[in-house]
């Protein structure tokens, strides 16, 4: 027995559009494949069975960025990646959100000075909704992210700015 | 065989062209002359008491106080499990050297690299094209005095 499970009457269900959509946007976060250093060990973790991104409707990593909602950005950028993140962003489909996880996507990390090779932040390329702080970060801090991505979600809407 | 010993046959082969020699230590070498590297690249490999079949590495030192440019050229033996290195200096202003990827072919990969990153153009190479940074970076990031750049394509380096 749930927690909504017998309170409305037979045949009714009072909700708004955006509360549903937003519901459903939110747990089915389907993140695109691009583990691109050593972070991707840390995400691979959090998508297997001991921290289980299914757990969450994230966990199916998607091998193209046309099926997919969330871009993981886990690991180095450089220069020459840059531009293919950036592609790659501008090939997934509305709405999209963009993870920066571990110091090396949010600032350059251990980059950050004296490397002639790394972009300084992932948000010089493209726009960063959360940023997942850690070298690398734990599952449990991706997990966490999510989570955090989930409520951002859940304050959208379709009406009209 | 020994180092020592190898170095030996290079000399009985090619004594000219070799400049000095270090068979003791922790890395073994043979300094030859610019010019003479693909023969004793190919005499290496070919010899039938050396055949020194795989290339490892190709490193390439800066040293602008001696204003040249050095590469070592890593190999060893897998039939019969010795290594030597071999080093050749190159005027750092205009760095060039024959390839050596007719006889090694591993040697191609290793030239890319040592063209990208510090600028040492292979001569004869089948295709000498940076093989790590985009292939409109300027000028060699690992040589000594690389101006270290401010931004790429609008993205700053030092926000």
């Amino acid at each position: 027995m749930g927690l909504i499970e017998g309170i409305f009457e037979p045949g009714l269900v009072v909700t708004s559009v955006d509360w549903v959509l937003n519901w459903s946007r939110k747990r089915s976060i389907f993140p695109m494949t691009f583990g691109i250093a050593c972070c991707a060990i840390e995400m691979m973790a959090a998508g297997a069975a001991r921290f289980d991104l299914d757990r969450f409707g994230a966990g199916a990593f998607r091998a193209t960025p046309r099926q997919a909602d969330l871009m993981i950005v886990a690991g180095t950028v450089t220069f020459k990646m840059a531009e293919r993140l950036r592609r790659l962003w501008e090939q997934m489909a509305e709405p999209r959100y963009v993870m920066a996880m571990g110091a090396c996507a949010i600032s350059g990390g251990p980059y950050h000075l004296h490397a002639y090779h790394v972009v300084k932040g992932v948000d010089q390329v493209v726009p960063v909704d959360v940023y997942v702080p850690g070298c690398p970060p734990r599952p449990e801090a991706l997990i966490e992210g999510l989570l955090r991505l989930q409520d951002k979600i859940s304050t959208r809407t379709i009406a009209k700015p | 065989m020994t180092p020592s010993e190898i170095i030996e046959v290079l000399k009985q082969h090619d004594g000219a062209g070799i400049v000095s020699a270090v068979a003791d230590g922790l890395h073994p070498h043979v300094v030859v002359k610019m010019d003479r590297l693909p023969a004793i690249a190919a005499l290496l490999q070919s010899d039938w008491r050396l055949r020194f079949d795989l290339l490892r590495c190709i490193s390439a030192i800066d040293w602008p106080a001696k204003n040249s440019i050095e590469l070592s050229y890593d190999v060893i033996s897998t039939s019969f499990g010795h290594a030597l290195a071999v080093k050749v200096l190159l005027d750092r202003a205009n760095p060039q050297v024959e390839s050596v990827s007719v006889v090694w072919p591993a040697a191609e990969w290793h030239e890319r690299e040592a063209f990208d990153l510090m600028g040492v153009t292979f001569l004869h190479h089948p295709d000498l094209r940076r093989i790590l940074l985009p292939e409109d970076w300027t000028d060699h990031p690992l040589r000594k005095d690389y101006p270290y750049p401010v931004a790429y394509k609008g993205l700053k380096l030092n926000p």
